[in-house]
């Protein structure tokens, strides 16, 4: 067991180092650079761009050294803690990421809860009475929510909160509460916006989840250690419960890996629909305005996550699992 | 009749047979009937018929799909006609009597006044009548590009107007832009998935059947593609497309972007099921008979997971058709003057659109069915796909 961790997490090295020459290809494959586009934008509203400030910002993080120099400078600094610093917002990046992390972790934290809780029984219904009208009925009704697109999701939900409730339109708190401490009105007003988020990113979440565990367990029903615990008559909640339902909750630990980081992330889409103050939008506009840094950085710290996340949902299946610990190699 | 016993203690007699072999004839004593008879694909098709949404949304999708064919004759009117005394006209109801009286399909002419207030166009109904006309001349266009006709399924009044589901910002019927949509839309999802759909059976084939260094390189490549959300990915590639490519490249190269990001999944599958099967012992067999290896894979090997790989497919076309919508949202993805049900549906992005001009968020609902239709098709084939189970 010791050699399998030990040896996953020496195929880590090289998986990371993979994934960063791919980020900074991502960000710099787009033709032009952060600086051009300020310079057109200061030009398009009118003002004279500062030239000699910029060039001196491009000389200091390397911009007129060649590309492999520049990726050597980038992965170094994250090596030793130093992710760089934001153009746009003329912050270091840690600054820039750390205030909009945690209302990130709060809405990702509360949507997989709430996932999680309505999904399971759910699952669990639609499995154990397969083909009738209360199946298709919830399963219909979790497809509708796969189907429908976030953004116009958000954008009805949105109007509707704001006729009926008074909500104010996006964002997850009254703006006068912005950049305030932590207040009972602050908090009250955040849980009033936070409702909507939470059902526009957790109905189609809830619905794939719903289905996995469906079939999942389906699977494991017609297995025939099912139909002999029936046969000596065990009572059906225990039929259920001891084995089939565990076995098929296998995929929650699989998934460990992509929930990490979107708990961190969160649903890009949404946010920027809903103007929330989340990290999503934020690295979606770095990526169209290429602030290299806040960019390239929040994204390997997401891909970092994801291959953590991997790493222990992969240990914790072998751990929870024998059939997967004891497994032996390819005869042939 | 019986051969004759030995005496005891003495051995027994080589049976020979002179009867010709018939591999089936002991089957056919054994007692047929259709179900022991049935070919696999039999099989499967009673198993899927069991699935009644699943076989209603196949015949629905293989209706849209064949609808696709004959857009310019089912529109009442081309792609980019504008009707400039309508614009942002309200869906019209489609009436049968008239104070009464039958009269068949028909629309109240519609008259359009200016709030000077609010400066919104306030559209009501007038008394005058118009039929609607069926097969008959409308719009010219030429019919995929290849000759000129002005037939169409349904259209206006002459000098009227129809607008079942209103019309937009440019006074463009909204119900024909949808029709004309779908023939983006819908092949936009089944182009990328052929994408996806090669490249993982290739990638994970090889990956599956050699396994060694191959394979541990496929897995970190994997591996580095799953880790990276895929919005940035999407942002990343679909920047890099210049601007100055035409929009038929433009749709070819997302398609092929969509396709390039969803391949993972299948390969994975496709190695984990070669993995399982090639221990099997049927294959064993193959292998001592002296089979080839491409026979080995080809004859024994992907069969035997070909339905479930199509059952995936059919279940990742949907993401491709709502990540095509989320692509054109950002601004990335297709470009006027090709239409798509995303690039409709960017006109909706505002608030504002669903206080006032609701009808704009129409080319929601084709989203909405198509992907059902393809989850529940995809749910009838993953369950028809073994049906020895």
């Amino acid at each position: 067991m010791l050699r399998y961790i030990l040896w996953r997490i020496l195929v880590m090295i090289p998986t990371l180092l993979l994934i960063s020459m791919l980020v900074f290809t991502i960000i710099e494959l787009p033709p032009g650079d952060y600086f051009e586009s300020y310079i057109e934008e200061l030009r398009a509203i009118g003002e004279k761009a500062d030239l000699q400030e910029i060039e001196e910002l491009r000389a200091r993080y390397g911009y007129d050294k060649p590309i492999p120099i520049r990726y050597l400078n980038w992965v170094g600094g994250m090596l030793v803690g130093d992710f760089g610093y934001s153009f746009e917002y003329r912050l270091p990046v840690s600054e820039v990421v750390g205030d909009r992390l945690w209302l990130t972790v709060l809405v990702s934290f509360v949507t997989i809860a709430l996932t999680w809780i309505i999904a399971f029984p759910i699952g669990v219904y639609s499995a154990t009475r397969q083909y009738s009208w209360g199946d298709y009925g919830l399963t219909l009704f979790g497809l509708i929510g796969i189907a429908v697109p976030n953004f116009i999701f958000a954008l009805i939900l949105m109007y509707f909160a704001n006729i009926w409730f008074g909500t104010t339109i996006g964002h997850l708190m009254d703006q006068k509460y912005l950049n305030q401490p932590m207040s009972w009105d602050k908090f009250w007003s955040i849980l009033e916006h936070l409702w909507i988020p939470v059902i526009i990113i957790g109905t189609a979440g809830t619905a794939s989840m719903v289905r996995r565990l469906r079939a999942n367990l389906l699977d494991e029903l017609q297995k025939q250690y099912v139909m002999t615990a029936r046969a000596k008559g065990l009572h059906p909640m225990k039929v259920l419960t001891k084995y089939p339902l565990r076995m098929s909750l296998n995929f929650f630990i699989s998934d460990i890996g992509s929930i990490l980081p979107s708990i961190i992330s969160g649903a890009e889409i949404t946010a920027v629909v809903l103007s929330l103050e989340t990290t999503g939008p934020m690295l979606i506009k770095a990526l169209q305005s290429q602030d290299m840094y806040l960019a390239g950085s929040f994204l390997m710290f997401l891909a970092f996550l994801t291959v953590i996340g991997v790493l222990v949902s992969d240990i914790a299946l072998a751990l929870f699992d024998p059939r997967i610990r004891l497994k032996g190699g390819a005869t042939k | 009749m019986k051969p004759m016993l030995p005496q005891s203690g003495q051995p027994l007699d080589h049976y020979v047979s002179t009867a010709p072999f018939d591999p089936y004839a002991t089957e056919a004593a054994a007692g047929s009937s259709a179900y022991t008879e049935a070919s696999q694909l039999r099989l499967m098709w009673w198993r899927f018929k069991r699935h009644r949404l699943a076989l209603i949304s196949g015949i629905l999708l293989l209706v849209a799909y064949l609808s696709i064919i004959i857009v310019e004759f089912l529109a009442p009117y081309n792609l980019h006609t504008r009707n400039i005394d309508s614009i942002y006209s309200p869906p019209q109801s489609v009436h049968l009597f008239h104070e009464g009286e039958f009269v068949g399909p028909f629309v109240y002419k519609q008259r359009m006044q200016l709030d000077m207030t609010t400066l919104k166009r306030v559209y009501t109904d007038t008394n005058i009548v118009q039929p609607l006309r069926f097969f008959c001349k409308g719009d010219a266009y030429r019919f995929w590009g290849l000759f000129e006709a002005d037939r169409h399924l349904v259209c206006p009044a002459e000098n009227g107007d129809f607008f079942l589901l209103g019309t937009d910002r440019l006074g463009r019927d909204v119900l024909s832009r949808i029709l004309y949509g779908a023939r983006i839309s819908l092949t936009i999802g089944l182009l990328g998935i052929t994408t996806s759909f090669i490249l993982g059976i290739v990638i994970g084939g090889l990956a599956g059947y050699r396994g060694g260094v191959f394979d541990l390189i496929v897995q970190r490549i994997i591996e580095v593609l799953q880790s990276i959300p895929s919005i940035p990915l999407w942002l990343a590639l679909a920047a890099i497309m210049p601007l100055t490519w035409s929009p038929l490249v433009i749709y070819l190269g997302i398609t092929f972007i969509l396709g390039l990001l969803d391949w993972t999944g299948l390969a994975r599958a496709v190695r984990s099921k070669l993995f399982s099967l090639r221990e099997e012992d049927y294959v064993l067999a193959a292998q001592l008979i002296g089979a080839s290896k491409t026979r080995i894979i080809g004859r024994h090997l992907v069969p035997g997971f070909m339905s479930h790989l199509i059952a995936s497919a059919t279940l990742a076309i949907p993401g491709m058709i709502l990540g095509e919508t989320t692509l054109s949202f950002l601004g990335l993805g297709l470009r006027a003057p090709i239409t798509s049900w995303g690039v409709l549906l960017t006109e909706a992005r505002t608030v504002n659109v669903i206080a006032l001009y609701p009808w704009l968020l129409f080319p929601v609902i084709p989203v909405i069915v198509v992907i059902l239709a393809f989850n529940f098709l995809g749910d009838g084939l993953r369950d028809a796909a073994d049906p020895y189970k």
